[in-house]
């Protein structure tokens, strides 16, 4: 453990870390990649809505000693695949709801129903139900979410700035096309824990981009003033230094979902349950994943167009290459460029003692403020 | 928004970090206390997982329609029956249409059968209608000399019918005037009243005795009146007002008429019947109603209703033109699915814009009809066919394999906080163990209080909200840690991270908390209830942030076990890897570094 608390601080001072930024090209592919597939197997595949979306048939059968459970296996064997809801009446009859069945469809089912079940055909009443979520529910539910988006985009780019509200409502959507792409792939039926499930994706994939972008923008605060790194580097640099945070936090938000998918749908093989933390465990480490490889290096892309950010580039271009001549020279090569040389410096201007450059001006550099105090 | 008031209760838990705590502490035992006292130690779980009741109502045929009972408006009654049982939607209601005629309503065990039965059974087809005669409530075998405009009887005093009678000539005795020393409540001497609240001041001279008192007597005397058609005056005669069965088999018969035809009908406690002219402003006519108590009149419980801009003006328009008869035809009633609730007398035109039914209410019977006016009269009458219990839809075994699942993802979760922060997963399992209980406790007094149900859903939610709740804690240890790198002792870095993970705590809290509040305010149904519950773990991962994970750290930090960097203590200089120059001075003198 105390390697990786090593790994945590060299992640911090930039002696170690990954060139998220640099190579955003590769991410931006998987993700377009990932995201293409998704659409794709929505547009196949569909959504297999469940009885709560869009109705189907109940049968209500007469007294019978068949458990609940029992009966739900043997409706959904009867009914090919479709999910069947079973509840058993006051009385002890059994009523079983069976989605995207039609009166026509029904007969069959109901004829198989009866004889799995041992009783008459003629005593298993059937008729149609209507969505128990309906049309209203919906609507109202994308009337709320057009409106949370306006909302979010708006306090973003107050709080941060238009940018980021960019990069955190692409990667929200990125999150979201995924799981539900995921979702017709793997040909669960949506019910209304999966929209829950999708819900709460939307919350939490927003609220880590919103982490990550708070340490962006501390980093970034003064970046004109100094001329060591570009807005590319600091953003690379910000997010190294957060992601112990990001890995830590991921892990123990996915820990009890995998459990709940693996354990709890998988092994213990309990239906509904797997419909809610699939799409759970995808949009988590999905948001998780956009945060990092997604938000953040498109904040950079479109920062670096900035004009200022152009000519910070440019500034610190013309100083590393006027330091790389004079490295060539004797001194240190320390000053060239890498991130890695910001923290050396730092603790080197301690353990060294004086160098060429005043110390002061080193300490406050591509450092946060907030420890300055 | 919650950042400035948090910021300004930070540096006092900064300097009493105990008390905080005990702050804490206190409010967790109230929670608890109160869990026992109310009685309910369990949250109320939805129907998927604990099953409730079932009815199946049926939409009833109704005369000179024959085709209402249609797709669309089945439709529409089941979404208003689900706004009706899942007002906020947290009750876990579930509405369904089935077959072409019938509506299931499934209700979680632990929900009050009969108020649901009522929620959703009743049509509320509200209309306001002139009344052109009244009389006593029994069935009249020959015009009697003197029924009065007004029994001045009501839900409360029966008894006084006969009295009320006489007693409305002379205000002094009434029994509302008594209580009304603000005239404007005297047009509503009746048990349920309409007042306009533009009404209340302008109002007090013409009221009590003016017009009304000569007149009462002699106007509604000869019933067979001369703007009553003889057939309505038989009708009248005929009804029978005394039984609550007579009254339901009146007000069906008077629920059916059409809105633009006069229809007999009875008050609803059965003191008076009347005549009434057609509708005059449709039910629909009002946009939202409310119950509010009414302590400056002292009239309890009353319904307050808000008209459209269309609504006012018709209302204005109906009373203005009431205000200038004779009694008691410049009276009113409020017809509520056949029976009149409410039959104010008009003494001016009234242009508020909204009304008042007043008189006679408990809390939960004006919360009732003020729920039920803001969602819409059902299109179609509906009788309870057949009332179930059912089981859970999903079975013991999908809990089951939840909580072991959970169970087992909750343990590696600590397992993975221990062996990476050490010391540090105290804080953060303590953390966690308050959260949790503060959010059980609260979600358990919710389920009497607001009808709060939780689902299989909602478990999954409480789940990640682990997760979100977690983050906040790894955010300030990340932060202390970093401080700690940085060579700073423990003290000081704890209180110079805070501020810091602070924001980064707010910022993005705020984010959820918005998402929970547009969802919450916008949406109906399941989507506003898990809003609710975001909202909820929200607010209470900032709590728990502010008010026990800071101050615990604060306190910890003086421990001799945290301060001097233990290895096991999460905090270890040496294993953060902090600055080697400061190494080597800890290392020498560890203990002298503290002071």
């Amino acid at each position: 453990m105390s390697k990786l608390g090593t790994i945590g601080a060299r992640l911090y001072r930039g002696e170690v870390g990954y060139d998220f930024i640099g190579k955003r090209k590769i991410w931006y592919g998987l993700s377009i990649l990932i995201t293409i597939v998704a659409i794709v197997g929505l547009g196949v595949r569909g959504l297999n809505m469940g009885i709560e979306f869009s109705g189907g048939a109940v049968f209500t059968t007469p007294n019978t000693s068949v458990s609940a459970s029992e009966a739900q296996h043997k409706a959904e064997s009867a009914a090919g695949g479709h999910q069947a809801v079973v509840q058993k009446l006051g009385g002890g009859a059994l009523r079983i709801q069976i989605s995207g069945l039609d009166t026509k469809q029904s007969v069959p089912v109901q004829e198989e129903l009866a004889k799995d079940l041992n009783v008459p055909v003629k005593d298993v009443n059937t008729q149609l139900v209507g969505p128990s979520w309906g049309e209203q529910i919906a609507n109202k539910a994308w009337l709320g979410l057009g409106i949370f988006m306006v909302l979010v985009v708006l306090y973003l780019a107050v709080a941060f700035e238009w940018r980021m509200a960019v990069a955190a409502l692409i990667a929200l959507i990125h999150d979201l096309t995924i799981t539900v792409g995921i979702y017709a792939l793997v040909g669960f039926e949506v019910t209304p824990g999966t929209v829950i499930g999708l819900l709460t994706i939307l919350g939490y994939s927003l609220y880590d981009t919103v982490v990550v972008f708070d340490s962006l923008k501390e980093a970034s605060k003064d970046i004109t003033k100094q001329t060591r790194f570009t807005y590319g580097e600091i953003a690379n640099r910000s997010i190294n230094g957060t992601l112990v945070r990001s890995i830590n936090t991921t892990v123990v938000a996915l820990l009890p979902v995998a459990g709940l998918l693996f354990v709890g749908g998988g092994v213990l093989g309990a239906g509904m349950l797997n419909d809610i933390s699939l799409a759970l465990f995808v949009g988590l480490a999905a948001g998780a994943y956009s945060s990092i490889f997604i938000a953040t290096p498109l904040v950079a892309d479109l920062k670096e167009r900035e004009p200022q950010m152009k000519a910070l580039a440019k500034r610190v271009k013309a100083k590393r290459a006027a330091a790389a001549a004079k490295g060539e020279g004797q001194e240190d090569a320390q000053d060239g460029a890498a991130d890695a040389a910001d923290a050396e410096d730092d603790d080197g201007t301690a353990v060294v003692g004086p160098r060429r450059q005043p110390a002061s001006r080193n300490r406050g550099r591509g450092r946060p403020s907030g420890k300055r105090r | 928004m919650a950042a400035p008031k948090k910021g300004r209760r930070a540096p006092a838990s900064q300097g009493h970090p105990g008390r905080t705590l005990i702050l804490v502490l206190i409010a967790m035992a109230g929670l608890i206390g109160g869990m026992f006292y109310s009685g309910t130690l369990t949250p109320r779980l939805g129907i998927d997982l604990a099953g409730g009741t079932s009815f199946t109502l049926a939409a009833q045929n109704q005369p000179g329609k024959p085709n209402a009972i249609n797709e669309t408006n089945m439709n529409t009654a089941a979404g208003i029956m689900e706004r009706r049982v899942n007002g906020l939607g947290v009750t876990e209601s579930e509405v369904q249409t089935q077959g072409s005629n019938h509506i299931i309503v499934n209700i979680p065990k632990g929900t009050d059968a009969k108020q649901a039965r009522q929620q959703v059974g009743t049509t509320a087809q509200l209309g306001f209608r002139p009344v052109l005669t009244t009389t006593a409530g029994t069935k009249t075998p020959e015009p009697k000399p003197s029924p009065s405009s007004k029994g001045g009887a009501n839900g409360k005093g029966k008894g006084d019918k006969a009295a009320g009678d006489q007693a409305k000539n002379t205000p002094g005795t009434q029994q509302n005037a008594s209580s009304s020393p603000t005239p404007g409540s005297k047009p509503t001497t009746q048990g349920r009243a309409v007042t306009d609240s533009l009404k209340k001041a302008p109002s007090a001279k013409p009221t009590p005795s003016g017009p009304a008192k000569p007149s009462t007597p002699p106007a509604p005397t000869p019933p067979g009146g001369a703007d009553i058609p003889p057939a309505l005056q038989k009708q009248l005669n005929a009804l029978d007002c005394s039984t609550k069965k007579s009254r339901a088999a009146a007000g069906e018969k008077a629920a059916n008429t059409k809105p633009s035809d006069p229809v007999v009908a009875c008050k609803d406690d059965g003191s008076q019947k009347y005549v009434l002219g057609p509708v005059g402003v449709e039910g629909t006519d009002v946009s939202s109603a409310k119950a509010v108590f009414d302590s400056q009149q002292g009239q309890g419980w009353i319904v307050q209703m808000d008209f459209t801009s269309e609504g006012g003006k018709k209302f204005a328009d109906v009373t203005g033109k009431l205000a200038s008869k004779a009694p008691p035809q410049n009276q009113f009633a409020i017809v509520l699915d056949g029976a009149v609730v409410s039959d104010p007398r008009v003494n001016e035109r009234l242009n508020g814009g909204n009304a008042t039914i007043s008189g006679g209410f408990t809390q939960q019977s004006a919360e009732d009809l003020g729920n039920m006016l803001s969602y819409g009269a059902l299109p179609l009458s509906f009788k309870i066919d057949d009332e179930t219990t059912v089981t859970a839809a999903l079975g013991g075994e999908q809990l089951h394999a939840g909580l072991i699942a959970g169970a087992i993802g909750l343990a590696l979760v600590v397992i993975y906080l221990v062996a990476y922060y050490r010391g540090l997963a105290l804080v953060a399992l303590a953390s966690l163990g308050v959260s949790a209980v503060l959010t059980y406790t609260i979600m358990t007094l919710l389920g009497p209080a607001i009808g709060f149900a939780l689902n299989l859903p909602a478990v999954c939610g409480a789940i990640v909200a682990i997760g979100i709740t977690a983050d906040s804690f790894i955010v300030y240890f990340e932060r202390i840690r970093d401080e700690i790198r940085e060579g700073r002792t423990l003290r000081p870095a704890v209180e110079r991270g805070w501020p810091r993970a602070r924001r980064t705590i707010l910022v993005s809290d705020f984010v959820s908390f918005l998402a929970a509040a547009v969802l919450f305010i916008v949406t109906v149904g399941k989507v506003q209830g898990f809003a609710f519950t975001l909202g909820l773990t929200t607010v209470l991962d900032v709590v728990v942030v502010f008010l026990f994970t800071k101050p615990l750290m604060t306190l910890l930090a003086r421990r001799k076990f945290f301060s001097e960097g233990h290895s096991w203590s999460g905090l270890d200089p040496k294993r953060l890897g902090a600055k080697p120059p400061l190494r080597r001075r800890r290392g020498a003198a560890p203990t002298t570094k503290e002071a």
